[in-house]
């Protein structure tokens, strides 16, 4: 074994490296999503809340910020540790729970207006972002439940706090009754 | 029969039917109490028309239809509603909302029953809606309103009605039994079907080892002249008469995957439906009674009987003889695909075809069953009657991958439990199959909610844009016709600007 | 009166994965029996050692990966592992080679991938492999069959037996008493330019039903494997595959040319053919899963064993076959899952 037959050996083996290498390198680059297609596919995966604990307006400039790297995937409490698995799964990233500063994954709720206590006051219509709350000035408002997705946005809103947080799940039956 | 339409697989089970065949059916008398479920068995309630301390009479309407899938449902004994509260019952959550009625010990008829001889001049609308009014909902296991089950197959164009009298569940032979006694009936209840659907055949379809049945049907259908009813004769393999694999096994067609049989021209109903609806024509009895078998190593004289809908269940094993042995389970339907309840205080449900009171004999070796890894065996596959791979499914479903549940066809799983029977391995693969399907289901349902937020939300987004931009136009145009009203007093500007 | 609930179905068939392996060591009876006639007590030392090996390295890894020891050992599976590579293997092989073969089998082949039903590869093929390519001479140095041999005797060659198993150097006096398998010779011999006729003449090589001694046990081994198909415990897919893809191309070649090729009936009792075609083959975990995926594996396997036998490097390719087309099972299933009832039929 010369040392030049082991130069040579070497060369030829690190230009078929750099070949490979460039060829998966530009494979990649020509499959990888376009940022807009990678935007509507990371939307999908979030749970659609709007309700702005991540710090963005909303699930869509959210899924905008991942896919162009400005934000980590661990900021939504409502979608929680399955949400976060399905985008690291897509973007290839390994999962981490869900950042504590950005708020807590809960029960699923849905909001409910008292309408003892209700004033009509049409202030807690607009902060809804998907316009689950039907009502008008000086008119009973109501929330429709099939459609709150339970983001606690119009809580504030309310000057007289009449706006609860109830289970998303069905209320539960009565102890059970045995048979005779 | 064989050959092309026969549906995949399958296999032959031991059919412990003997025992209540020796005996005619008994007609058990009014218990002193019901509870009747709203939940029949659906997972929907029904709405109760009744209020605590109303006196009922046999046959008055104590429940109409309330969601989808729920069905009318009518005082079974004379006399109190003493309570309208949860109870356990046998349904897919375990409870459901109850009418309890007590017994005045008179047995009164509600006045507002009556005979419905003239069935042959209503048009099917009318007969559907009559239907409907009589609660009567498939008395074969799965407790669906009839008459939304016609309406649906009528407007798809199903002209073929096919009466299930296949009845291949082990243990269970009450419409074996019914077919004997009251074959007449069946036969009237298949006129007013086809009525209810302007169909133009019908075929009762009827496994091998019931002979007495089959010449029962025969001799009626020939008696009555009746034509375009026919009686074939299926093969006794289970789970020959689950409804898309009875399709197959008579007509040839299969229905299709998340389909209906209406889409291949065909609907089936159970021959106790038609019984039940040749009652309410011959006595105006809406759905008030059913034939059940109570049977099982448990009880002292497996029999058939007819009991009233809401009859605690311990009244019916009184009636086969009392308890026997030590009984383990108590199951609502066969031993391949019943429900065990946890109490023999819940009501008789218009769908329950058996009682199988189980001991350790009839419950082994499952009961002491511990799970194996899956082998790879391949037997699940082999007897799978709807073609799917359980194996991969089961693989699947513990790595919680949805795709490849819905890709190997988890929604086309009938539920038989026959990988189960065969697998070596002792793998709960039934249980976890359901358990998948519970499971993306609700998946389902918030991805379906998900997308519905999302609308909304880009909606609203495009509503405050408008309202913006409305906002700033009227503040342009206002803005104009103020420095408009300036330029007047401004001679010089040539054409009102500044 | 309360009852205990229970999520349907309510009753099982009573199989168990215990009555599907226990069969299989049962099937092998018939070709263990032969095998002794015809080659001495060594099958039997072989299949006592990889026994206790077997069940001694399961119940390790076992513990060893937090699993409960007890039900596991009691499924049979680790046995049938044991028995096939015994029977693989030459009845001369020493105990040491044996006891690190079969604790390869089992843990390389079996427990790294996750024990029972996750091994993507035949265990006892695992270990086969490993052993053949580690250790050419011992592997393939087997007895000349009784049957070919009158000049030695049974009890002779249990002596010899024992001698190998315990390491023992046989050279000077045991002349005559081991050499090549049939296929061996007649590889060698096609390669020396003998011509294919002249060698099946050997009265040394070739018997009544084809290779000397080998084809007794293939037929034993076809006995066994017809138990299995009439038990149900094996279906008749991967067998009927498996020599098919070897006797087609083997018929087809030695119809071309007689002279450098094996018929297929040869080929069918040759060798470890009927061992693998209902024994090895087919075990379940390292096969395809769906029927028509189960032909296109053990036709694969077939042919691949004719291949090697044909033109590679080894007289008898059902190893290297076997652990090949487990490879290739994950392709074969994504491609074969069978149509399910009411979707179309494209």
């Amino acid at each position: 074994m010369s040392a030049a037959a082991i130069v040579v050996a070497c060369l030829v083996a690190a230009l078929f490296a750099l070949t490979i290498g460039a060829g998966l390198g530009w494979a990649a680059a020509r499959t990888r999503d376009r940022t807009d297609e990678l935007v509507a596919r990371i939307d999908a995966l979030l749970p659609q809340t709007q309700c702005g604990q991540c710090l963005y307006p909303g699930c869509r400039p959210y899924a905008t910020a991942i896919a162009r790297g400005e934000a980590d995937i661990d900021r939504c409490p409502p979608g929680g540790e399955a949400t976060i698995r399905a985008i690291a799964l897509l973007l290839d990233r390994a999962p981490r729970p869900v950042d504590p500063s950005y708020g807590v994954t809960k029960e699923a709720v849905v909001a409910w207006i008292d309408e003892d206590r209700c004033i009509g006051c049409a202030r807690c219509l607009p902060p809804c972002p998907v316009d689950a709350i039907v009502g008008a000035p000086r008119f009973m408002h109501t929330v429709i439940r099939d459609q709150c997705t339970g983001c606690e946005l119009c809580i504030p809103a309310c000057p007289v706090d009449c706006i609860e947080l109830r289970p998303l799940a069905a209320s539960s039956p009565t102890p059970l009754l045995g048979s005779a | 029969m064989q050959g092309r339409n026969r549906f995949p697989a399958g296999l032959v089970l031991e059919s412990h039917k003997q025992f209540p065949l020796d005996l005619p059916i008994v007609e058990l008398p009014a218990p002193p109490c019901v509870v009747l479920a709203l939940d029949q068995g659906s997972g929907r309630e029904a709405e109760p028309v009744v209020a605590n301390g109303d006196r009922v009479a046999f046959g008055s309407t104590v429940a109409r239809p309330g969601a989808a899938g729920s069905a009318a449902l009518h005082a079974t004994i004379s006399g109190r509603v003493v309570a309208i509260e949860t109870r356990e019952a046998a349904t897919p959550s375990g409870h459901s909302t109850c009418i309890v009625i007590e017994s005045d010990g008179e047995d009164r008829r509600d006045p507002a029953l009556r005979t419905h001889p003239d069935y042959p001049s209503l048009d099917p609308d009318q007969l559907v809606v009559a239907l409907r009014a009589a609660g009567i909902v498939g008395l074969g296991g799965a407790a669906f309103p009839t008459a939304t089950k016609l309406e649906a197959a009528r407007a798809r164009g199903a002209r073929k009605l096919v009466l299930n009298g296949a009845e291949c569940e082990p243990w269970i032979c009450c419409d074996d039994a019914l077919l004997r006694e009251q074959a007449a009936d069946v036969l009237l209840g298949a006129h007013v079907l086809m009525q209810a659907l302007a169909a133009d055949s019908c075929v009762v379809a009827i496994e091998d080892d019931k002979p007495h049945a089959i010449e029962a049907m025969r001799a009626s259908v020939a008696a009555a002249g009746a034509t375009g009813i026919t009686v074939q004769v299926l093969p006794a393999i289970y789970p020959q008469g689950a409804e898309r694999q009875l399709v197959t096994a008579v007509t040839g067609d299969e229905v299709p995957s998340r389909g209906w049989p209406a889409e291949v021209g065909v609907t089936c109903q159970n021959v106790a439906t038609a019984a039940a609806i040749a009652r309410w024509v011959l006595t105006g009895e809406p759905c008030l009674t059913r034939v059940v078998t109570v049977t099982g190593s448990g009880v002292a004289r497996p029999c058939n009987v007819r009991a009233r809908i809401g009859t605690p269940l311990a009244a019916l094993v009184e009636a086969a003889g009392g308890y026997r042995d030590t009984p383990l389970q108590l199951i609502a339907g066969g031993n391949m695909t019943g429900r065990a309840l946890p109490s023999d205080g819940i009501g008789l449900a218009k769908a329950m075809n058996c009682v199988l009171v189980a001991t350790r004999a009839d419950l082994e070796p499952r009961i002491s069953a511990f799970e194996r890894p899956c082998i790879r065996c391949g037997d699940c596959a082999t007897v799978c009657p709807a073609g799917l791979l359980p194996q991969q499914l089961h693989r699947a479903a513990r790595a919680d991958d949805e795709s490849g549940l819905r890709g190997l066809g988890i929604w086309d799983c009938i539920d038989c439990g026959l990988c189960d029977y065969v697998c070596p391995s002792q793998i709960p693969l039934a249980y976890r199959f359901r358990s998948a399907q519970s499971v993306l289901r609700e998946r389902e349902a918030a991805a379906r909610k998900a997308t519905a937020a999302r609308e909304r939300h880009e909606r609203r987004g495009r509503r405050l844009e408008q309202a913006a931009l409305a906002e700033q136009h009227a503040f342009d145009a206002a803005r104009r016709r103020a420095l408009g009203n300036d330029t007047a007093a401004r001679p010089d500007a040539p054409d009102g600007t500044s | 009166m309360r009852f205990d609930t229970a999520p349907a179905p309510h009753v099982i068939g009573g199989y168990s994965v215990p009555r599907v392996m226990f069969p299989v060591l049962l099937a092998l009876v018939p070709a263990g029996m032969v095998h002794v006639a015809l080659f001495g007590p060594g099958l039997l030392l072989q299949v006592a050692v990889a026994s206790v090996t077997a069940l001694a390295c399961e119940a390790a890894a076992l513990r060893w990966r937090k699993r409960d020891a007890g039900v596991a050992l009691r499924d049979g599976s680790v046995l049938v592992t044991a028995f096939l590579l015994a029977f693989a293997v030459t009845p001369l092989l020493p105990w040491w080679l044996n006891v690190f073969g079969t604790a390869a089998a089992v843990l390389l082949g079996k427990h790294v991938f996750g024990g029972l039903g996750q091994n993507p590869f035949n265990p006892a093929m695992v270990g086969y492999a490993i052993l053949l390519v580690a250790f050419p001479v011992e592997m393939t140095r087997w007895p000349v069959p009784l049957d070919a041999d009158s000049a030695h005797s049974w009890a002779d060659l249990a002596r010899l037996t024992v001698l190998y198993f315990y390491g023992g150097d046989a050279s000077g006096g045991w002349d005559g008493y081991t050499g090549a398998t049939t296929l061996d010779s007649i590889r060698n011999g096609l390669d020396l330019r003998y011509t294919l006729p002249e060698m099946l003449e050997r009265d040394d090589l070739v018997g009544p039903l084809g290779a000397r001694g080998f084809a007794w046990i293939n037929l034993a081994a076809l006995v066994g494997g017809a138990y299995l198909l009439w038990r149900r415990i094996v279906r008749w897919h991967i067998p009927v595959a498996v020599l098919a893809g070897l006797m087609v191309p083997a018929m087809v070649a030695s119809w071309l040319d007689p002279g450098a090729h094996l018929g297929g009936l040869f080929q069918a009792f040759a060798g470890a053919t009927m061992l693998g075609a209902f024994f090895i083959a087919t075990d379940p975990v390292s096969a395809a899963t769906s029927d028509r995926g189960r032909l296109w594996y053990g036709a694969g396997i077939g042919l691949i064993t004719w291949v090697i036998r044909t033109w590679g490097g080894y007289p008898d390719g059902i190893a290297f076959a076997v652990l090949l087309m487990n490879v290739a099972v994950p392709l074969i299933d994504r491609y074969t899952v069978p149509r399910i009832y009411g979707h179309p039929r494209d």
